[in-house]
């Protein structure tokens, strides 16, 4: 999880990810942050994010994003 | 045949044969031609009976078919438009509207509050009633009589050096050129249904609003959520039957790099043209494979030459270390290469990308300076006054005579598609309470914005500043603060340095 959000937070220096939960429907990321989150989790954790997934209920909070992350791990 | 002279042309003519088709939608909204011409014609009718002509008007509106509505109303009444976008920071709306003092705005219940937070001396007028005004068939006709084809129809605005955006003039007779060519290229068609993804205060828009008047095609607007959901825009592409599409770079590579053409494929799409950005060729190659048969183009051009100056249609295969050329001129567009001498460079020199022809804008609005510096006298033309273009582009022709694209002469970057001088950046975050100096650089492999600085202030108030000022493509994407600023001998910041700074951090 701190993996996570120092990468998130090297993108949003500003907002508080451990609390934010709408992170998509508030319009804090946008198309740029998920295509450099998808990449640098790909790098930091050797997970491949695939296209079903990259869905707005997967990015909305640190934590459903790590659960993805996590999830994906264990289906390997 | 007679000759045409005015972009409403299009809309004249195509009301005739189509009326009921439609024109422009998005996923709530759908407008026939016949509604564009009633909505645009009395917008036209209300600026005229206001007393407006000839004069910007600016149209701060959400992304909607209604927006392409009322650009085209303001040309009816003889004046320009200025498209401004609720998501422009509001710093450089401020900075547009100084420039312009506009006399008029034309907004709708998403931006009446933020107009009215404005300084500027004219009035705020709503989409909803002015579409309401009767249409006064007598002074349309004759604000068309007196228009001639070197009247301003708009002014976009691009990123300026100094920090001011530039406010790029473009009349009906640059754009008419342009579209004429580009339908050529792109074989556009009255069954052509474009996916727009630019956004309207861009000249980008001109390739599907224009076109889409000429042929009776149809443009949808794509919300801009879509593109950060790959399988949702291409099920969007598909729910609409969407075969024709111009985007940026970077919206086709999120669909090829995240693997979701080996999902589900965007059945209907057989032109795919692109531009801003050199296509990472492995990822080019994908899209190929996913759609064998679509014509792929490259487009090449700036702002100032109306839209697009050059293409090539994809014709063969690309190694992973190749470019794709950026062709060759439209038709009625001439390329020239300069060299440091200002004379024309040899076959596979380098030289700078200048441009001559009738898709020359007029310049930059209320800024003879900086337009002077640019459009400049044609030095193989010492005879009579003839102006070019300088792009500021590197480029050389390549052994199959196709000019290539090779690099940016100044600071200027393409960033996400969008066009940005470093300068500005630099500018702004240097406005900031607590910051002493602060310079940018561009990691060019991996496409981030590197701010660094000298100051006080966190790196979370910088980005955060730099948030209120800034659209959200110049906001740096990596930022470290510094003890000292690393300078040349001549007191520069030293962007070299700089770099190797970021390159070896570790």
């Amino acid at each position: 999880m701190e993996e996570l959000l120092k990468i998130l937070e090297e993108l949003h220096p500003e907002i508080d990810f451990r609390t934010h939960e709408h992170l998509i429907d508030d319009k804090i990321l946008d198309s740029f942050d998920i295509i450099t989150l998808i990449a640098e989790i790909n790098d930091e954790f050797d997970v491949a994010i695939p296209a079903h997934e990259i869905i707005p209920e997967n990015f909305n909070s640190a934590k459903a994003l790590y659960s993805l992350i996590e999830r994906l791990k264990d289906e390997d | 045949m007679k000759r045409q002279t005015n972009i409403l042309e299009y809309l004249d003519n195509i009301v005739k044969i189509y009326p009921e088709r439609i024109a422009y939608a998005n996923e709530s909204t759908e407008l026939s031609f016949q509604t564009v011409y009633d909505n645009a014609r009395a917008i036209g009718s209300f600026l005229h009976d206001e007393g407006k002509y000839k004069e910007p008007v600016v149209v701060f509106m959400k992304k909607h078919p209604d927006m392409i509505v009322a650009f085209l109303g303001v040309v009816y009444a003889g004046c320009y438009y200025v498209p401004i976008d609720e998501e422009m920071p509001k710093h450089r709306i401020e900075l547009i509207f100084q420039n312009l003092n506009p006399g008029s705005v034309i907004c709708d219940d998403t931006t009446i509050e933020s107009v009215k937070n404005l300084k500027f001396d004219g009035a705020a007028y709503r989409y909803n009633d002015i579409i309401k005004h009767p249409v006064n068939e007598a002074a349309l006709n004759e604000i068309r009589d007196k228009s001639i084809d070197t009247d301003p129809i708009y002014i976009v605005f691009t990123s300026g050096s100094t920090g001011k955006p530039k406010g790029v003039v473009a009349c009906h007779r640059s754009v008419i050129d342009y579209i004429e060519t580009l339908t050529e290229v792109l074989e556009i068609s009255e069954n052509t249904v474009f996916g727009n993804q630019t956004p309207l205060y861009v000249d980008a828009c001109l390739k599907e609003i224009y076109p889409t008047l000429k042929y009776g095609a149809k443009t949808y607007l794509i919300p801009k959520e879509l593109f950060m959901f790959p399988i949702k825009l291409v099920e969007f592409l598909n729910q609409y039957k969407i075969n024709t599409i111009c985007w940026v770079v970077p919206a086709l590579t999120l669909i090829s790099g995240l693997g979701v053409l080996d999902k589900v494929v965007p059945q209907y799409l057989h032109t795919i043209a692109f531009g801003s950005e050199v296509f990472p060729i492995k990822q080019f190659n994908i899209w190929r494979k996913a759609l064998p048969n679509a014509r792929f183009i490259n487009l090449y051009g700036p702002t100032e030459a109306t839209g697009m100056s050059c293409y090539y249609v994809v014709d063969r295969e690309f190694a992973l270390d190749e470019a794709i050329p950026i062709g060759r001129p439209f038709r009625n567009t001439e390329i020239l290469l300069l060299g440091e001498d200002n004379k024309p460079v040899k076959q596979g020199e380098q030289g700078e990308i200048c441009i001559r022809g009738t898709s020359l804008t007029l310049g930059y609005y209320n800024d003879f300076e900086r337009t002077a510096e640019v459009f400049v006298q044609n030095p193989l033309n010492t005879m009579y006054p003839e102006f070019i273009y300088r792009t500021g582009d590197i480029g050389k022709i390549n052994e199959r005579g196709e000019l290539m694209f090779v690099s940016r002469k100044d600071y200027q970057i393409k960033h996400m598609g969008h066009r940005i001088e470093l300068g500005e950046i630099e500018m702004v975050v240097n406005q900031m309470e607590g910051i002493q100096s602060a310079a940018c650089i561009f990691d060019d492999d991996k496409k981030k914005i590197i701010l660094y600085y000298v100051g006080e202030a966190s790196k979370a108030d910088v980005v955060n500043f730099c948030k209120e000022k800034l659209p959200r493509y110049m906001i740096p994407n990596f930022v470290e603060k510094l003890d000292v600023m690393p300078l040349t001998m001549n007191g520069k910041i030293n962007r070299l340095a700089l770099k190797e700074r970021y390159l070896n951090r570790g």
